[in-house]
């Protein structure tokens, strides 16, 4: 199965595309659950704002070998490529991670870290978490944030984070909740990146092979 | 065409049975090496360049030399020479000086290196890579063919009046093939200066070996050496052969499997689809790289790995066999097959001297300190 849902080929007027990174590992995941919800919801929000956006999903699970084949060889292959590629091409990035041992787990910090240099900076980026307990909730702020920084991602200041509870707790059920329910936090994270998406220059990804000073320059060595 | 075997140098125990060659079990094994390319008809042995273990080739000219005494025909060459670690004064001496003993059977791919803490070993910065391929080669290029230069850069201490002995054989500099796998920077001075540009695809997918090939050549054209098709172009290859695949497959998997670079990764099938590994059969291997063309275009040189991870001797004679008298004579005629007239050969100490218009003397003789003139040439 190809992890990268199908996108039908962004042309740079094409739709606003979020780039939805979930690294959960179980199937079905809650991970992958939130990182849908959030996806959509920045889609709902930017449409609310007169932009046309598309999701495109990357279940890191799928690729879990060929993201070990990359570490060790350098070398994607089609799907992962595919998947990179993607990412750094979006408009936005929704970046979700299930958490262990207090932190984002391997599968997610493994596509970081292969993802080509700089392909993150200035991108717009929700983060998400997930994990068995609240008592994970910050997580987000003391492990996710800092790897977005050093990426130079512009991170909304909303993370979402879900503990399996929140699941079960909808918007307005439950009066004596002290933190607004996931739903509510889905959406509020969504907006805060729906807002950065719509207002983003939308610049073509960067080539790899592209020549950036002449070989004159180089000569003198400016 | 040109068909040849490249050697990184290393020392691997051979898994089978756990055994590693000596260093001078390896270095003779690579005179073994390239004595067998000649002898099975290939065109070309070149020899890496490292200066830490388990890498044996640290002195290519003082190996490159020894094999020429023992040789005729092959073109003797590197695959690299660390342009960015080497001082290009010692490149340009070294290398003539190979030049005249091997009669000119002789050019050089440029390389950077990517391991980092040989820079510092050698004065110098892995985070100035290019730059220092850039300036180094500049005046390398010069060495060659100013007699008495003047020279000022950022990363060696200035030339007055410097003459790089000896000169070139024949007046005429080895060719320069220069090696990259991701900078376009490289193909850029490979095109700028003419020169050959080598893609090691060995570990890479051939849709990036098209990108960083299709970049050199549109410089090329640009720099105004010729048409697009027809700049020098050369690749890289590993393969194994037994004449029943499936034969090939069981012996070399042990040695897939724990290769260095490779090993304990991806299988022997996916890295065989990503990568030109080809295991099998000499018609298939025949196939896959008679195949390449259509992706880089017809083009000069086609090495292979032959001799890493440990694989005893004796296999890596065997398979140079088969390569030099079952694969390369079907490849040459395949290759030829349409091949545009006019689209060069790599070019050679030969075809360098015609077009220079002959061979020349270029001794420089010192000047006499008592009457400031130089001596007599051709005395006697």
């Amino acid at each position: 199965m190809n992890p990268v849902a199908p996108a039908g080929g962004r042309t740079p007027a094409g739709p606003h595309v979020i780039a939805v990174v979930s690294a959960g590992l179980s199937e079905p995941s809650s991970t992958r659950l939130l990182a849908g919800r959030l996806g959509e919801a920045t889609v709902h929000s930017l449409g609310e704002r007169g932009v046309v956006a598309e999701v495109r999903t990357v279940e890191l699970r799928a690729l879990a070998q060929e993201l070990t084949t990359m570490l060790l060889t350098g070398v994607a292959s089609a799907n992962l490529r595919a998947a990179l590629d993607a990412v750094a091409r979006a408009d936005g990035l929704v970046a979700v991670s299930p958490i262990f041992s207090g932190s984002y787990n391997g599968l997610f910090k493994t596509f970081f870290d292969v993802l080509d240099d700089g392909a993150l900076a200035g991108m717009p980026t929700l983060l998400g978490a997930t994990a068995g307990t609240v008592r994970h909730s910050l997580a987000i702020e003391h492990a996710l944030r800092p790897l977005f920084a050093y990426l130079g991602a512009f991170t909304v200041p909303t993370g979402v984070f879900a503990a399996t509870d929140d699941f079960g707790h909808s918007s307005g059920v439950r009066a004596d909740d002290a933190v607004a329910p996931l739903a509510d936090r889905v959406a509020a994270g969504a907006a805060e990146l729906a807002a950065l998406v719509a207002v983003r220059e939308r610049t073509a990804p960067v080539d790899p092979f592209a020549l950036t000073e002449s070989f004159e320059n180089l000569l003198r060595g400016t | 065409m040109q068909f040849g075997v490249f050697s990184v140098g290393d020392v691997t125990p051979d898994p089978t049975t756990g055994r590693a060659p000596t260093e001078h079990e390896r270095i003779q094994a690579m005179v073994a090496i390239a004595l067998k390319a000649e002898e099975v008809g290939l065109d070309v042995f070149a020899t890496g360049e490292h200066h830490n273990p388990p890498f044996v080739p640290s002195s290519p000219t003082t190996l490159l030399g020894y094999i020429a005494a023992r040789t005729e025909r092959i073109i003797l060459s590197t695959a690299t020479t660390l342009i960015t670690t080497n001082d290009p004064v010692k490149i340009a001496e070294d290398y003539a000086m190979l030049q005249h003993l091997a009669g000119g059977r002789v050019d050089l791919m440029m390389g950077r290196g990517n391991t980092g803490p040989v820079y510092p070993w050698f004065g110098e910065d892995i985070r100035n890579g290019i730059a220092l391929a850039v300036e180094k080669y500049a005046l390398l290029h010069r060495l060659w063919r100013e007699d008495v230069v003047d020279w000022e850069g950022k990363f060696r201490t200035p030339l007055q009046s410097f003459t790089s002995t000896p000169r070139p054989l024949d007046g005429v500099p080895p060719f320069v093939w220069h090696g990259s796998i991701r900078s376009p920077q490289i193909a850029e001075q490979a095109a700028y200066y003419g020169d050959g540009f080598f893609h090691n695809n060995i570990f890479w997918p051939i849709e990036h070996t098209k990108q960083m090939i299709g970049l050199y050549r549109e410089r090329f054209e640009h720099h105004g050496h010729g048409r697009a098709d027809q700049a020098i172009v050369g690749l890289g290859g590993q393969v194994f052969m037994r004449a029943g695949s499936q034969d090939a497959v069981r012996e070399f998997r042990p040695y897939f499997d724990v290769a260095p670079v490779y090993g304990h990764g991806p299988s022997l099938e996916e890295f065989t689809e990503m990568t030109p590994l080809t295991v099998g059969s000499p018609q298939q291997v025949i196939d896959r790289y008679a195949a390449m063309r259509d992706h880089v275009g017809d083009y000069q040189r086609q090495m292979f790995l032959m001799d890493h991870a440990g694989l005893p001797l004796q296999t890596v004679l065997e398979q140079i066999e088969i390569l030099g008298t079952e694969v390369v004579p079907v490849l040459r005629k395949e290759m030829a097959v349409g091949r545009p007239a006019d689209v060069p050969d790599a070019p050679t100490h030969a075809s360098l001297v015609a077009a220079a218009g002959g061979a020349k003397d270029v001794t420089v003789y010192a000047l006499d300190g008592v009457t400031g003139r130089a001596a007599e040439v051709g005395v006697g």
